[in-house]
């Protein structure tokens, strides 16, 4: 139990006057999940028995790779001056992929907690969620968090939050999510200064959901902020934005655990169940009502979901092909965010264009599907959407390379995006060689701090789709941070770079890029194909080409020897063994025409995996 | 031989066989294969089940011969056992180790224990392999007078920075005298020879094949050196005190061994060995050697001693490896084959056609399956076997065909 409130607020019947609802802003590693369960055990909402590191992520990969990919809301119980508060604690996704999902969690809260790494200061991607949270007008909590590391520097990053949203050196808070060191200060210091919910308790309900997620045993429970009326159990509700109506079967308060209540009132936030199985019938966004009483109009801030980056998948094994289809038909009921379709590639077979919302969500996607589901997948190089106009004034929605449309082309146009990269200022120059490489336009450039960098650029998003933050992070040893979003489309001039093994397009490895780059890629690929692909017994030539003009080319020259010197009585058997063995790893053999090529080639051809090998040696 | 047994079925210790190894036996050759498990010393490139010192857990080469003789007895009565029809020998051979490591004696007792079993069919080829620096005149003449018609001198180089690498001892100067005894003899004289040997280069190996064909002997193998795991050789690469020389280079250097040895009145007839064609040999058949065609055309034979491999009928089995755990088994009266697999038909077919391509003859197209000889239309295009022949059904190497020939055959045994 708490140690100061000793009787929590029952939900449904609490004053919103007694209600604080907040949530952390923090960067990746920067402790939040550390700091939330230090909360939950402080308040007495976890026992110390059941505290599990990182409470609040549910899922294996979220715990390994320590970040947030779904956010949830507890309440808390705290007392402050003989009062008893309900305190709600959102958490929010922390990644650039999930802005969307961020904006809605910081919009179901009064306050946020900006919190930062002592030793690390302040990164992109938090600056891009505190200006989120400054517009939906959150009251800011600031916190340096891991005093307690031998390299915390709190002194340094007073100066830069002070810079940065004009607040005094006191107003800074110190804490240790580790050892709870100044939490107690933190949960008196959110409860004084985030301001009570408002809202008109006779109106018809109006309840924003800011996430779905996807149980096993359950099905979708959905996380809603009520700000108008109230919600209760057997009511029927409907989703504004598609007017589907659901009785509720389920709704309460998690603390951390699920727990039902008799509703839920204004500024209350909650969870409810309806039984339905998919979250898309539950979209982050949207606005719960009353069937009987609805309300005339919904909350702002909805959007659908928009699949920014997308890529093939495929199975490496042929045969999975069904398993990869249940599998994403599965994801899809925990991922509103997913979209795919069937696709078919000459040198991958079957597989699905899969769009996602960018880079990270694509690999946890990745990674889930071959984890829950046992599947081993080639996905291709990330594409992004692109409009070509051809002459003839036709315009083609391409988000595979392969669709790109032949004959003369009159236009490309390009999402962009406007991003923000937080560096040290002794890599200033490199980010911004790599920046303009990659097509960047600088925008700006501000001093965060003493010693870092904020650079404003405007760049295509299929720069950034390619490798951009691996390369940023290696140069900058680690420390630089980006952030983006898009900010519409331009026209430029791309083109369709193919790659051809013996003269036959490899549709898996055509890429979209400029025409400036297009040597260069077809430079790249042409290479790392002729360390990837083993001898055959022709000559294969591997070539680049813009339409019928050859770019680049390299070629594999026959395999000459292939023959065991010695097959005398005692080596007939293990000869033959050795045949069956061969024939195994045919198996694992794509054909493209008569060439053999390995799925480890394609693999490594379409993850870069042979330069980091080389630099590594 | 190589030093790992396959994974199979144990073999039974009376080393009876199923009724189906008679099957079709009188139609087949049997031949005799004896392997002498022992060296001077071990060359760093060999993985052979062969020993250096003379004595081992109770096993004295002193010993061997008699318990091969036994071997040859218990194989004698097996095959009665076993339904196998009464087949005098066609080829014998002495492999090993180093055969004339024994004295010449025991080789003549092991030999004539074989004749006394079986009989020799007339002209029958009885071969032994020998160190040029293990042998001298006397040795070859009682060889000879002994019934052996053939010896093997593992030659491998004429060059010394190369029979260093290969840790091979002999002087090369050794060889025109080995060669001119054994002939003085009454022994044809095939020799070995290794290329690819890291360090080497393309003109070391000229030398070492003219050098060859310089004593002209009756037949020359010649093999590309195979780095096989768990040898000196093998550890040196790993740790990279020496390079392996690549494919590029090794097929440089078969295809010069094949052009000198044309020129030299020399033919092949497998893969790895050539055979010289006297004028008076219209069938260009006279000095191959027999006893390895039979192995690649599916004869029978028994192989005698530590780790020797048998084949009877599709039945195919091999002995323990360690001299000590062979004269155990054998002083029992126990069968020492450890291993055996039973061929099934397609197995059989498989290894019929492994086997029979990498031979000048081929194989017929009628013993490929429907998709096999589909796949002889790809193997004309990529010039990999001889279009003339393939017209004629029969499937035979280019010389580019004989280099490719693993590839030759995953071709034909497709789908």
């Amino acid at each position: 139990m708490s140690p100061r409130a000793l009787q929590a607020l029952a939900p449904a019947s609490t004053d919103p006057a007694f209600i604080r609802n907040f949530c952390i802003i923090a960067h990746i590693d920067h402790g939040k999940s550390t700091l939330a369960d230090r909360m939950l055990q402080i308040t007495g909402a976890v026992s110390d028995r059941d505290m599990r590191a990182q409470y609040l992520d549910r899922m294996d990969i979220e715990r390994e790779r320590g970040i947030t990919i779904k956010s949830q809301a507890v309440r808390m119980p705290w007392e402050l001056d003989g009062q008893t508060y309900a305190l709600n604690m959102i958490d929010t996704p922390g990644h650039v992929d999930f802005t969307y999902e961020v904006s809605r969690s910081l919009a179901a809260c009064e306050g946020a907690i900006l919190l930062v790494d002592a030793a690390q200061g302040i990164e992109a991607q938090t600056l891009a969620n505190l200006y989120l949270a400054l517009e939906n007008d959150l009251t800011i909590i600031p916190v340096l968090n891991k005093i307690d590391l031998p390299a915390a520097d709190p002194e340094k990053y007073i100066k830069e939050i002070v810079g940065l949203i004009g607040c005094k050196p006191e107003d800074i808070l110190l804490v240790s999510g580790k050892t709870g060191v100044g939490v107690p200060e933190l949960l008196d210091r959110a409860t004084q200064l985030i301001p009570a919910p408002v809202g008109d308790a006779d109106a018809p309900a109006r309840a924003m959901i800011f996430d779905s997620v996807y149980d096993a045993y359950r099905g979708v429970i959905t996380y809603v902020r009520m700000i108008d009326g109230s919600l209760k159990p057997r009511e029927k509700i409907m989703m504004m934005s598609t007017k589907s109506a659901h009785e509720v079967l389920e709704i309460g308060v998690s603390s951390p655990e699920p727990s039902p209540s008799k509703g839920l009132g204004v500024g209350e936030v909650g969870y409810l169940i309806t039984g339905v199985k998919d979250v898309r019938l539950s979209k982050v966004g949207d606005t719960v009502t009353s069937f009987a009483k609805p309300a005339t109009v919904a909350l702002k801030g909805y959007s659908e979901p928009m699949p920014m980056v997308f890529s093939g998948v495929y199975p490496i094994d042929g045969s999975d092909y069904p398993v990869l289809r249940e599998a994403l038909d599965k994801l899809k009921l925990s991922d509103a965010a997913l979209v795919y379709e069937p696709e078919t590639s000459v040198a991958l077979g079957f597989g699905f264009r899969c769009g996602f919302l960018g880079l990270l969500h694509l690999e946890i996607v990745t990674e889930r599907l071959e984890r829950e589901f046992g599947l081993d997948l080639i996905a291709t190089a990330p594409s992004v959407i692109y409009e070509v106009t051809t002459d003839d004034k036709r315009t083609t929605t391409v988000t595979n390379p392969s669709e790109f449309p032949g004959g003369k082309i009159a236009s490309v146009s390009e999402p962009i995006v406007s991003a923000s990269i937080l560096t040290p200022k002794d890599f200033v120059g490199t980010v911004m060689e790599l920046c303009q490489g990659r097509r960047g336009t600088m925008l700006g450039m501000e001093y965060v701090g003493e010693d870092r960098v904020d650079l404003k650029y405007t760049m295509p998003l299929g720069e950034i789709v390619f490798d951009f933050f691996d390369q940023l992070k290696s140069r900058t040893a680690g420390y630089a941070s980006l952030d983006y979003e898009p900010s519409g489309d331009q026209v430029a001039d791309l083109v369709k770079v193919d790659i051809l093994l013996q003269g036959e397009a490899v549709d898996a490895f055509s890429a979209i890029v400029h025409r400036d780059k297009a040597y260069a890629y077809g430079v790249l690929m042409t290479e790392r194909l002729k360390k990837l692909i083993p001898r055959q017994q022709f000559e294969v030539p591997i070539q680049a080409a813009i339409g019928a003009r050859i770019i680049a080319r390299e070629s594999i020259s026959a395999m000459r020897k292939d023959v065991l010197a010695k097959c005398y009585g005692g080596d007939i058997t293990r000869k033959r063994k050795l045949l069956e063995k061969q024939k195994e790893g045919k198996k694992r053999m794509k054909m493209v025409g008569r060439v053999e090529v390995p799925q480890e080639a394609f693999i490594a051809a379409l993850s870069g995996d042979t330069e980091a090998k080389k630099e590594k040696k | 031989m190589p030093s790992a047994l396959p994974l199979a079925d144990p073999a039974p210790l009376d080393g009876l066989l199923p009724a189906s190894a008679a099957e079709g036996a009188s139609s087949r050759n049997f031949g005799v294969y004896l392997h002498v498990p022992y060296c001077r010393v071990r060359c760093g490139y060999c993985d052979f089940n062969t020993y250096t010192a003379d004595e081992l857990r109770g096993a004295k080469r002193s010993d061997y011969a008699g318990q091969a003789i036994e071997e040859v007895h218990q194989a004698r009565a097996v095959l009665d056992a076993s339904g196998l029809p009464d087949r005098a020998v066609s080829t014998v051979f002495f492999g090993g180790g180093t055969p004339t490591l024994l004295p010449v004696t025991d080789l003549a007792e092991m030999l004539h224990a074989v004749v006394g079993t079986w009989g020799l069919v007339p002209g029958a080829e009885v071969t032994t392999e020998a160190n040029p620096d293990s042998v001298d005149l006397d040795y070859l003449l009682a060889l000879r007078a002994a019934g052996f018609t053939r010896v093997s001198f593992g030659m491998q180089s004429a060059v010394p920075h190369v029979l260093a690498t290969l840790e091979r001892t002999h002087d090369p100067a050794r060889i025109p005298l080995v060669v001119e005894w054994a002939r003085q003899a009454g022994l044809q004289v095939s020799l070995d020879l290794i290329y690819g040997t890291p360090g080497e280069t393309l003109a070391d190996w000229r030398v070492s094949v003219e050098h060859a064909l310089a004593q002209r002997p009756d037949h020359i193998s010649a093999y590309a050196l195979i780095v096989e795991d768990g040898t000196k050789l093998a550890r040196q690469i790993r740790r990279g005190e020496v390079e392996t020389p690549d494919d590029d280079t090794q097929a440089d250097m078969y295809e010069l061994a094949d052009r000198l040895l044309a020129a030299a009145g020399y033919s092949w007839y497998e893969v790895s060995n050539w055979a010289r064609v006297d004028e008076t040999d219209a069938g260009g058949q006279r000095h191959r050697s027999r006893h390895n065609l039979a192995y690649w055309q599916g004869h029978d034979w028994w192989g005698v001693g530590p780790g020797a491999h048998s084949h009877v009928g599709g039945v195919r089995w091999w002995n323990v490896k360690h001299p000590a755990a062979y004269a155990e088994r054998i002083a029992a009266g126990h069968s020492p084959a450890i291993g055996r697999e039973t061929l099934d038909d397609e197995t059989r077919r498989v290894e019929r056609v492994l086997l029979l391509v990498r031979i000048r003859e081929g194989i017929p197209t009628s013993e490929l399956t429907p998709a096999g000889r589909l796949a002889v239309a790809g193997l004309i295009a990529d010039e990999l076997i001889v279009p003339a022949d393939a017209l004629r059904r029969r499937v035979t190497l280019t010389l580019r065909g004989r280099l490719l020939a693993d590839a030759v055959v995953r071709r034909l045994l497709e789908a």
